[in-house]
């Protein structure tokens, strides 16, 4: 079978989350590459987690919270941005490619634009094929 | 009132409105009955297979009611009952009640099924419409409430031949008890709502449709049935005479409605239209290459959401909607089977022969012939249709004082509307007892938590299959059996549906047998579903959050439908994650914050001050802030109701009642300027032009209204003749003499509605229009008027106006949206060119007015919704917190809604909406004080380094320095203005700050299991 990789997804409760909820009830389909885990806000995710995915093998990680102006806690999304956006730089100095970590804005009503972008992601993350930069120990 | 109330209230009935009203009314203090005639409730709701403009699952939107209701302990259901009479008066009726025996003791009855699996005697499913068979021995449906059996005593062989008795052998339970009799008993309640719903119509013995003994002609409630998972056929649709897969169906609108000819329904009844678009929906995902007619005569999509579905249902699933009154329908001859439908297509003008595998009659609403005769003893007046009679300014009031109605009983309309109207009643069935508040209800008790820390953690999982929707795609036992492998998980069990009562009780008896100290159950979404279960573990004396939801429906099956394999192993490896999160969880306790007893109603229009009253009734002080100078907003122009009743003086009598109420102050000229807080303690800045104010209250209704659009075409503003509908009713209501002289008056609908740039449907413009008509008929018989129209949308009763206004000589011409009717002027007349639909050609009407039936638009208050924390829809309306069972609260706690700025409504809507919003706000208010999520930071002072990055980046104001003691600068955290969004434990930079439940090494632990 071709390579399926792994990406972890964390989503906020009330936008994204939603999304996905919404995505699922209009059946929606995309392929079953992520997992997701619910946090209250995209405000919540700290770069340990990130690296901390990729470490612990995932091939690609994504986040999405509210759109700016509708964060549930009005301003977390920008700081998940902001955190977000030096994470991104550090990564390319470290010669990750930038297309195994992605961040966006999905609202509540945006059942379409998850699933749309979920199987972007999982096309871009799939055609870079399995992340190695973390093993200790390539493999033979 | 100086005698003693009763503080309870009689429900009659058991479907979606009956199960609101009931739940609004024992959460604010009274005790309540609910009399259902059938063995469960639910009502019609409970066999539908999906729900409009979203397809939502209808049993799993209403499954946690159901449960709710039947754990209520202010709530008593009388099933298998009906009332008999009703003697007394408001305050403290005495209601005789007949209650048929059930032959199964409901308290020893475990719902195993043994019985029925032994009961020899097959009969007719009511709830799959007959099409199956069920047992003498039953329960309605799989998550019926309550979920116990019932012998149906006119089938069963023990009791009509007195042999048998298979079923008493057989119960584990020794609940069979043939002995049962029937009873008849009197109950003392304060007030009594009737929601007893409708049956639909019947068209048994209609030669027209061929329904009689032809299984694939079937009625819309039958086709509901065959698309429902739970169904005859599990969801499989097949033409059930050959279970061939079908190619073509056919939906027929208005059988049994808009018709004085086959039968007596002249009304609309309002639904079909939505429906028929569902089913068609629907059936065409079951299988793309469906071909799906549906034969009507108006589309009435008038709803929130509804003109889109409709949009959607013609462009996306190509689904072809064919304007013609289909005449008949005859089985097919000769080789292909099928049936025949002969009409005339409107394009072409020639007949039409076409075949179809399935037709699917979408009947209407009435009013079953035992509820006109209750009626009738109790004093309750019926309108002509049969459905019960009410007042637009008083819109849930019989004409009985006391009783009210909510639902269909009170006209035809669709799930929102009804739960609408039920709050509406409940409120007001409330407000006539609040002397003996709390005087009869119950109090919760809930166990003792059991201490759990220190313990070693033992998990229970449970894994749904949620019908076919979760076990059509994952392996659901294998699941489970992965599960069983993982550490620390001591139990796990697959369920069928997981939110059903008797799963709950289920998963209590385990908690309790296995010792079980941390739940997961993988089932569908948190966000609906944490609170059902979590109520579950505390009545168990469990901490609910040792509780964890997996997500495999909503983002696996129904995700991953062509990835059986890895959809699987995706929930497999979803249990292992929460698995390793829920064994890190520990009991969080929650903050207790009292309620602010003042409102706040912004708005100050009929939906303002209808809210506004309802409240002061219920015993709340209350705040109405318009920001014009009088009170109220577009009634102050409107002329009569659809049923005739003048706004000006309901309208005056309201605004003298909110002016002598002793509990509103009203702010005139007022804008609001801040707010701040959060539900029970909100405290909002109201400014006018000299002086600023801030007002302290515990809740909000925002009632801002809309307005009705200004044209831009058809020479609105260059031509005086031609005016808006709110300009003619303003020269009606003025006795302008003028109208009199008019020979010809144009009506032109969907201005500025029902366009690409405007998608939604107006919803009242019809009706007003046909109503302003018939008025002008009155003032001068010999006016002519035309009424150029797309789709008439007079739903409902409103149905008789049309009638009554194509009667006295009303002309309605249908015009296309891309070949809109063209105005010119000359200095003595108007000219309107439409091309007229029957005579294929354009007619030039030379006219001395032109009425424009212009859009509602809303305010689009983008700061009022940053305020208060509310969402908008891209037309511009609030939106609520969910489309069918909360359609007045948003999901930002203790804000409600009602009126326009809601969607487009009439008066007694928006009044009945202003009721239940009060209602809404009653049953927060009444409890005085909320408990706050446990869900929250907090800041182990030894790690803080005191940076303050936490103080500066909240914006709740939650974290702080403390300022005096040995701890003075460290920061910490306030439990009740803290939200739980975990920003600032993201932030800190020496590890200080946790967020309970989301703790880092919960978090940790998820990825590393991932």
């Amino acid at each position: 079978m071709s390579f399926q990789p792994k990406i972890v997804t964390f989503l906020c409760n009330w936008c994204s989350y939603g999304a996905a909820d919404l995505a699922g009830v209009s059946r929606f389909q995309y392929p079953p590459n992520m997992r997701i885990i619910r946090l209250p806000c995209s405000g919540r995710v700290t770069p340990k987690m990130i690296l901390h995915a990729f470490r612990k093998g995932a091939d690609g990680v994504w986040v999405s919270g509210c759109h700016p102006g509708d964060c549930h806690y009005l301003e977390g999304n920008y700081y998940a941005r902001r955190k977000f956006a030096l994470l991104k730089s550090l990564f390319e100095y470290q010669g990750i490619e930038p297309g195994r970590l992605h961040f966006s804005w999905i609202s509540s009503a945006e059942g379409v634009k998850f699933a749309e972008i979920a199987n972007q992601v999982i096309d871009e993350v799939t055609r870079l094929g399995p992340l190695e930069h973390f093993l200790k120990t390539l493999p033979n | 009132m100086t005698t003693k109330v009763t503080g309870a209230v009689l429900i009659v009935g058991g479907g979606i409105a009956s199960i609101q009203a009931a739940l609004d009314l024992a959460n604010s203090g009274y005790y309540v009955y609910m009399i259902e005639k059938t063995p469960s409730i639910g009502g019609v709701m409970s066999q539908l297979d999906k729900t409009f403009p979203t397809n939502d699952c209808s049993m799993c939107i209403m499954s946690p009611k159901l449960v709710e209701v039947g754990r209520h302990l202010n709530i008593e259901l009388v099933t298998l009952a009906n009332i008999e009479d009703i003697r007394g008066e408001e305050g403290n009726f005495e209601v005789d009640v007949f209650q048929k025996a059930r032959y199964v003791d409901m308290t020893k009855c475990i719902a195993c099924g043994a019985c029925a699996e032994k009961c020899p005697k097959k009969v007719d499913d009511e709830y799959n419409m007959n099409l199956v068979k069920r047992k003498a021995i039953y329960v309605p449906y799989p998550q019926a409430v309550p979920l116990k059996y019932a012998i149906d005593a006119k089938n069963c062989i023990k009791l009509t031949k007195g042999k048998c008795g298979n079923c008493e052998k057989n119960c584990p339970a020794g609940a069979i008890n043939y002995e049962d009799t029937d009873k008849r008993f009197t109950l003392t309640v304060g007030s009594i709502i009737f929601s007893t719903g409708f049956k639909t119509y019947d068209p048994s013995g209609k030669l027209p449709y061929f329904y009689d003994n032809n299984p694939d002609v079937v009625t819309s409630i039958e086709f509901e049935r065959l698309l429902s998972a739970s169904g005859p056929n599990k969801g499989h649709l097949i033409r059930i005479s050959d279970h061939v897969e079908p190619k073509k169906i056919a939906w027929l609108q208005c059988v049994g409605s808009r018709d004085t000819n086959t039968c007596k329904n002249s009304h609309c009844s309002s639904v079909c239209c939505m429906y028929a678009i569902k089913q068609a929906i629907i059936a065409k995902e079951h299988e793309p290459s469906l071909e799906c007619t549906i034969f009507y005569m108006d589309m009435r999509t008038h709803g929130k959401g509804f003109e889109n579905c409709y949009n959607e249902a013609r462009e996306k699933y190509g689904i072809k909607f064919s304007r013609i009154r289909v005449h008949s329908v005859y089985p097919g001859s000769g080789e292909e089977k099928g049936q025949v439908i002969h009409y005339m297509d409107e394009d072409s003008g020639k007949p039409v022969e076409e075949r179809f595998d399935i037709v699917v009659l979408s009947v209407g609403m009435e009013i079953p012939d035992e509820v006109k005769a209750l009626s009738d003893k109790t004093g309750i007046d019926l309108t002509p249709n049969g459905f019960c009679k009410t007042d637009s300014f008083d819109p849930v009031s019989t004409t009985r004082k006391g009783i009210y109605v909510c639902g269909a009983f009170q006209g035809p309309k669709d799930i929102p509307q009804s739960v609408i109207e039920a709050g509406s009643a409940a409120m007001k069935a409330g407000a006539a007892l609040t002397g003996s508040r709390n005087t009869l209800t119950k109090k919760i008790v809930t166990p003792v938590e059991i201490p759990v820390s220190g313990q070693r953690p033992r998990v229970g999982v449970f894994v749904c299959h949620c019908g076919i929707n979760i076990g059509s795609v994952i392996n659901v036992p294998a699941v489970r059996d992965y599960a069983k492998t993982l550490p620390f998980v001591e139990y796990v069990a697959d369920n069928l549906y997981s939110c059903s009562q008797d799963t709950q009780d289920n998963i209590t008896r385990l908690i309790k047998e296995q010792n079980l100290n941390r739940i997961i159950v993988a089932a569908c979404t948190p966000r609906t579903h944490d609170p059902l279960f979590q109520e579950t573990l505390m009545n168990a004396g469990v901490n609910k959050y040792l509780f964890e939801m997996v997500n495999i429906r909503n983002h696996g099956s129904w995700v991953h439908k062509d990835f059986p394999v890895e959809s699987t192993e995706k929930a497999k490896d979803l249990v292992r994650m929460a698995v390793a999160k829920v064994v890190q969880a520990e009991p969080l306790q929650e903050a207790e914050l009292s309620i602010d007893q003042n409102a706040l109603v912004i708005g100050g229009g009929i939906s303002g001050m209808a809210a506004a009253k309802a409240l002061s009734s219920q015993g709340y002080h209350v705040t109405i802030a318009e920001r014009e100078a009088r009170l109220g907003g577009n009634a102050n122009s409107l002329y009569k109701t659809a049923k005739g009743e003048s706004i000006k003086d309901g309208l005056e009598k309201m605004v003298a009642e909110v002016k002598n109420d002793t509990r509103i102050d009203v702010c005139l000229n007022t804008e609001i300027d801040h707010v701040e807080g959060f539900v029970g303690s909100f405290d909002t800045t109201l400014k006018t032009t000299d002086k600023t104010e801030t007002i302290r209250h515990g809740v909000a209704i925002i009632a801002t209204g809309a307005a009705e659009s200004k044209p831009t075409e058809y020479l609105y503003g260059r031509d005086k003749r031609v005016i808006t509908g709110l300009e003619l009713d303003k020269r009606m209501r003025e006795g302008d003499a003028g109208l009199k002289t008019l020979k010809t008056a144009v009506f032109i609908q969907c201005v500025g509605s029902r366009e690409p740039a405007r998608p939604y449907c107006s919803r009242i413009c019809c009706t007003h229009s046909v109503a302003s008509a018939l008025h002008l008929k009155e003032i001068n018989p010999d006016m002519k008027i035309f009424i150029l129209y797309r789709d008439i949308r007079t739903y409902g009763e409103k149905e008789n106006l049309y009638q009554e206004a194509r009667g006295k000589g009303v002309i309605f011409i249908r015009y296309d949206v891309n070949n809109k009717p063209k105005v010119t002027s000359s200095e003595d007349s108007l000219f309107v060119e439409v091309d007229d639909h029957i005579l294929k050609r354009p007619i030039k009407i030379s006219a001395d007015l032109l009425n424009l039936a212009s859009a509602i638009v809303p305010y689009r208050d983008e700061r009022l919704a940053q305020f208060f924390k509310v969402p908008m829809n891209d037309d511009g309306f609030f939106v609520e917190a969910h489309v069918k069972l909360a359609p007045s609260d948003f999901a930002t706690d203790g804000v409600f809604m009602c009126g326009l700025s809601h969607y487009p409504k009439p008066i007694d809507e928006s009044i009945a909406q202003a009721q239940a919003a009060a209602s809404s706000a009653t049953r927060l208010l009444s409890q005085k004080t909320i408990n706050t999520s446990g869900t929250i930071a907090v800041s182990n002072i030894a790690y803080c380094t005191s940076c303050g990055v936490c103080v500066s980046i909240c914006p709740y104001n939650a974290p702080s320095f403390i300022v005096e003691g040995r701890n003075a600068g460290k920061a910490e955290i306030n439990p009740v203005l803290c939200k739980g969004c975990g920003a600032c434990v993201a932030s800190c930079r020496s590890g200080a700050l946790h967020l309970k439940g989301f703790e880092e090494s919960q978090i940790m632990a998820m990825i590393d299991a991932a």
